[in-house]
């Protein structure tokens, strides 16, 4: 028959149309800033820097080597190195970012400066709700604007955050593990020049 | 009391009129007319967009504008304000005077129809013995101003738009027209009140409303396809076909003037409705005897309010046509129709009342109908297309 089809058609869209009244399992917008879908795991947005420790701007990871600048594609990042050092994450002393600025209306969320960085300090946020009024200020952010807990991150990525985690334990147990020999070999070195140091009063602590 | 009610409105346009001297009583009596109808069916452009969004995002299983007041009630109002203060940007090699004359004319020319619509008994701006007439010359203008549009603007988006805009317009204007030919017909008269009157009658309770006839509902369903593509409706949007030619012919528009070409799109799906309403359903009479008491206008705006939500469902449902598919179902199926209802209507008027004559009419309708569906189906060529130059 003509117009078959269509009269299918229109009983289709009948059906809908009063069906979305009926069940409400028919709508499947979600009315997003009262309802939200569950964070998926592996959403990323921008980058942000993770500290360890209540301290932020004392515990932060990145040690200013200025690979993520360099290896941003849109040059979105950037890093001023500080003058002194401070220690880092694993204990040994480093520089730290003076000043870390990312420009997110820049950044096309790649993600390559995480994939590059090889301290774990830079990684990717979740967060969406980033429209804003002042286009220019409110999108450049600074070092504070940046710098997020581990354990936020552990909490919007956890299976990633985990390992972070175990390599950086395994890192500080080694660390140690190396201090320790260190001092015993000291100790037993010290050990083995006392008697001598007894005989030559000047110049054994050295060797 | 009723009547009184129905009459509401001449009535206290009469009391009005009683206040100006006898000289500037014309002039008034017009204005009076006028501003209603220039205020009325604007607002009823504003609820229909709400309207529209709101029923085919239910057609889609969506919630449709819910944010800007009570169930998204003040979206015109927001749309309206945007569309107010958007920056009016006209292209710099554009012809400016035609291009600024475009959409005043399209919206003007869609207001020059309701002149001839019976809104309500005795509620017509000017009984025009041509006024059907009337009504389809002043309805081509509107090809004209959407092909200004194309032209002066400068830009092959918008011309290929207008061209297939007034290819389109012009096409199904022949079918437009002819579908109402047996209407006037019936009635003997090409004014729209004497076509009102002649359905105003009952038998027992049904009303002598043309489209309860075997031509007339041919008519109708003839006169509402073609209505639709004049009036640039999905499924017949091609001129303004978002995914090939991003808006047609006021792609070059924006801010109040965009605003504009859509106002009168809509004046003019509103105008042609209510041309089908005066010509098949009877106009502002009520369907059944015992609902006589209920005002006029409100019956005619409450067909007019179905119509629209038939559009509005037809839009949801129907994917766009090809511009082929477009001009065969014109030229090949809705022209021969309209052609063979006319004969139809004549066999109608010839032929004594009775069950005879129903069958009769009704088969010289229904019978060459589904042939002339399957033939054009059957000569559907499906076939492999070759690329003669991406071997
Ligand atoms: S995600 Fe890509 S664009 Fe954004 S800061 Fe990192 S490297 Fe640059
Ligand atoms: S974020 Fe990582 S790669 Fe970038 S400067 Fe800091 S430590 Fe280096």
């Amino acid at each position: 028959m003509v117009g078959e089809g269509i009269l299918k058609g229109l009983v289709e869209t009948a059906r809908n149309f009063f069906g979305s009244y009926v069940g409400k399992d028919r709508l499947t917008t979600v009315q997003y800033p009262e309802e939200r879908l569950p964070q998926i795991e592996a959403a990323r947005s921008f980058p942000f820097l993770v500290y360890d420790g209540p301290d932020w701007d004392k515990g932060m990871r990145c040690v200013a080597c200025q690979i993520c600048e360099k290896e941003c594609p849109p040059k979105c990042i950037l890093i001023k190195k500080s003058a002194d050092k401070k220690p880092d994450a694993v204990g040994k002393p480093q520089f730290y970012p003076a000043v870390f600025n990312i420009d997110i209306s820049v950044c096309m969320s790649c993600q390559i400066c995480v994939e590059v960085c090889p301290f774990d300090a830079i990684k990717m946020d979740v967060d969406y709700d980033l429209s804003t009024d002042d286009r220019f200020g409110d999108l450049l952010l600074d070092k504070e604007r940046l710098a997020k807990s581990n354990e936020y991150y552990n909490a919007i990525h956890p299976t990633e955050a985990a390992a972070v985690d175990a390599h950086f334990a395994e890192e500080r147990a080694k660390a140690e593990a190396k201090a320790k020999a260190a001092t015993e070999a000291k100790a037993a070195a010290e050990a083995k020049v006392a008697p001598a140091a007894q005989e030559q009063p000047v110049g054994g602590e050295t060797q | 009391m009723t009547q009184a009610l129905d009459q509401i409105f001449v009535l206290t346009k009469q009391w009005l009129l009683g206040f100006v001297p006898a000289s500037a009583q014309p002039i008034c009596s017009a204005i009076l007319s006028v501003v209603p109808v220039l205020i009325g069916f604007p607002l009823l452009f504003a609820i229909t967009t709400w309207l529209e969004r709101k029923g085919l995002g239910r057609l889609q299983n969506r919630y449709g504008p819910n944010r800007t007041g009570p169930y998204g009630l003040f979206q015109p109002i927001a749309d309206a304000i945007k569309s107010l203060t958007k920056e009016d940007i006209v292209p710099l090699t554009a012809d400016h005077t035609v291009h600024f004359l475009a959409p005043v004319l399209l919206a003007a020319a869609s207001f020059l129809g309701y002149a001839v619509l019976p809104i309500g008994r005795n509620m017509v701006l000017v009984n025009m013995n041509a006024g059907v007439l009337y009504f389809f010359a002043v309805g081509s203008v509107v090809e004209l101003a959407v092909f200004m549009a194309g032209w002066s603007s400068r830009s092959k988006y918008s011309l290929l738009g207008a061209m297939r805009a007034i290819a389109q317009m012009i096409s199904y204007e022949v079918p437009l027209v002819l579908a109402s030919i047996v209407a006037i017909m019936q009635a003997g008269s090409l004014s729209t009140v004497a076509i009102v009157d002649k359905q105003a009658g009952y038998t027992g309770i049904w009303p002598h409303w043309f489209v309860f006839t075997p031509w007339g509902v041919v008519g109708f369903a003839l006169f509402m396809i073609a209505a639709t593509a004049e009036s640039n409706r999905s499924p017949f949007d091609l001129p303004e076909g978002e995914s090939e030619i991003i808006a047609g012919y006021y792609i070059e528009y924006s801010g109040f003037k965009f605003a504009l070409f859509f106002l009168g799109e809509y004046l003019g799906m509103f105008a042609t409705s209510g041309m089908a309403i005066t010509l098949f359903l009877g106009g502002w009479s009520a369907p059944f005897s015992f609902l006589t008491w209920i005002p006029s206008y409100v019956w005619f705006f409450a067909k007019l309010l179905a119509l629209i939500a038939g559009f509005i469902w037809i839009r949801g449902t129907l994917p766009r046509l090809r511009m082929d598919q477009l001009m065969s179902l014109a030229w090949e199926f809705i022209l021969p129709m309209a052609l063979l209802n006319m004969l139809d209507a004549g066999i109608w008027h010839f032929m004594p009342a009775g069950v005879l004559r129903w069958l009769v009419c009704t088969a010289i309708v229904a019978v060459p109908c589904v042939l002339l569906g399957q033939g054009l189906k059957r000569n559907k060529k499906f076939q492999v297309r070759t690329y003669q130059f991406a071997k």
